[in-house]
């Protein structure tokens, strides 16, 4: 238990002990693991890591578990140094960090619901549960499955079929309600209230959302123990980009990064149809109005986020800066990122890479600095946003002359 | 007055001496907030900061609806409407 210290509230600093709790109970902020830093700088290096799994787990001496028994195969994915793409945005030094294709459920869910889980079973739960935009539905479903817990996921009831399938295929409860997001969200937080179950993202929420600063890790790793210079990444409540942060500030103090390691400038991206961060943010307030979202990006559709106030915090404190993008946009970024470097992402990626192509436009980039955009999920999940925004496949007999006739002529220029 | 029902969240239930259900007579969420007060000591300082404002992380729910998308702490309570108190940090993509 060394490395970790105790749970502690973002807000008033109050100390709670190591247990399934993520409230302060005098001011309701968020809690958050308290680690201690000289411990695990004694224990923590280079070669051990790199001698470590092939997953997530090899930075266990950064995460809050001290035995990891679910996910044991997630992260690890691979950095994809887009050359094509970099050519049309003009970035020499453009990576992908590709979770869509993270094991087992192909979004960068299975970082945090490996950790939560692998807690979860720590603490004794037998009984895993979640609300979800539907990748953590996908998730939490996959790895209760290989752990033998029972799964009850809540979705919001007009979710892409294929995110409905891909949870439902392995056997969970699947509570779909009649609302949105966050309606989802408040009633699993009542649920939670009454029922002792492992709410990945509720009461566990302390220890799931440290799984993604592994996506900083990585990134640091994968660079030859280098920080990148900007960051572009997408916001739904906000936890994912707020921990990427800190990933590479923890990576720094522990001294796995140089010491005069500079920080990347954190870049976010919405959907301009459920933006509330870059709304708040652009209008420099630090708190968050929350809105009813109404965007194709149904994954990062959250109008009430609860990381909000941070992932505002952490784009000023790193010089970054928020975009948004439109639906047309969002495909447009979609296919763009599968005709360059022929990666599929689902609409988050969409919604990234559309924000990325704003920011290069806008000169915000050097045409040097490296940069990493976060692909967080797969477009295999979200096909039916591309219906109309794709050609048609040619249908002939199987003869050579419709052949020639109806493909060699309409696509080789002679 | 309206009597309505309070629905608090587990960071209060010390509180409320365990009670996840209570009955509260008031117009307005924050005469709500008043007369939670005075039924139970302490309850204020954890539901609104220093200068009166509801604490940032602190969500309140008037038949299922977020009171930011009503009027806020001036919402109408009527007879029998159901308040939720949730902690906002529940959510998530979740
Ligand atoms: C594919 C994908 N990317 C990004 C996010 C954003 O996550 P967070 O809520 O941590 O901001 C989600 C959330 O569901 C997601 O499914
Ligand atoms: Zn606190």
């Amino acid at each position: 238990m060394a490395k970790i210290k105790a749970l502690k509230c973002k807000e008033c600093g109050r100390e709670y002990p190591v247990e399934p709790l993520h409230v302060c109970e005098f001011c309701f902020g968020p809690l958050e693991v308290e680690y201690d830093y000289d411990e695990i700088k004694k224990n923590i290096s280079r070669d051990k890591i790199k001698k470590g799994p092939v997953s997530l787990w090899r930075y266990v001496d950064l995460l809050p578990v001290e035995n990891p028994t679910v996910g044991l195969n997630a992260g690890f994915t691979p950095l994809v140094k887009a050359e094509n793409l970099g050519k049309e945005l003009g970035l020499n030094n453009l990576y992908i960090k590709d979770d869509s294709v993270n094991h087992p459920t192909l979004s960068f869910k299975d970082r945090v619901v490996a950790v939560a889980l692998s807690k979860a079973k720590e603490f004794g739960f037998d009984t895993a549960a979640c609300a979800s935009t539907g990748n953590l539905a996908n998730s939490v479903s996959a790895l209760a499955a290989s752990a033998g817990m029972n799964c009850y996921v809540f979705i919001p009831s007009n979710l892409e079929t294929n995110k409905i399938i891909g949870s439902l295929v392995f056997n969970p409860v699947v509570v779909a309600v009649d609302g949105n997001y966050d309606d989802v969200n408040r009633l699993s937080s009542e649920v939670a209230n009454e029922f002792g179950w492992a709410f990945v993202n509720i009461n566990l929420r302390p220890f799931y959302s440290e799984g993604s600063k592994t996506l900083a890790f990585e990134v640091a790793e994968q660079l030859g123990w280098k920080t990148p210079d900007a960051v572009v990444a997408p916001l739904a409540s906000g936890s994912l980009y707020t921990k990427i942060w800190k990933g590479f500030n923890e990576f720094k103090k522990v001294g796995i990064l140089e010491e005069n390691e500079k920080m990347p400038r954190m870049y976010g991206a919405q959907a301009l149809g459920c933006s509330p961060i870059y709304k708040a943010f652009k209008e420099g307030r630090d708190w968050i109005t929350p809105e009813k979202p109404d965007t194709i990006a149904k994954s990062i559709a959250i109008g009430n986020p609860a990381d909000g106030p941070y992932a505002v915090k952490v784009t000023r404190e790193s010089n970054g800066d928020m975009e948004v993008a439109t639906n047309e946009e969002i495909i447009e970024g979609i296919k763009l990122l599968a005709r360059t470097e022929g990666i599929f992402t689902e609409t988050a990626g969409g919604t990234t890479i559309a924000v990325l192509k704003k920011f290069a436009e806008k000169g915000v980039f050097d045409k040097d600095e490296v940069v990493v955009a976060y692909i967080t999920g797969n477009g295999y999940k979200t096909m039916e946003v591309l219906e109309g925004h794709l050609n048609k496949p040619i249908h002939i007999k199987p003869t050579l002359a419709e052949f020639k006739e109806k493909v060699v002529g309409q696509t080789i220029n002679k | 007055m309206a009597k309505v029902t309070v629905r608090i969240p587990t960071a209060l239930r010390r509180v409320t001496q365990g009670q996840g259900e209570v009955q509260i007579e008031a117009e307005t969420i924050a005469e709500l907030i008043e007369n939670l007060e005075k039924e139970f000591p302490g309850i204020k300082e954890r539901l609104v900061d220093e200068t009166g404002e509801i604490r940032k992380f602190v969500n309140f729910f008037v038949n299922d609806e977020d009171i930011r998308f009503l009027q806020g702490k001036e919402t109408k309570l009527e007879e029998g409407a159901v308040v939720a108190i949730i902690p906002a940090i529940a959510g998530g993509a979740k």
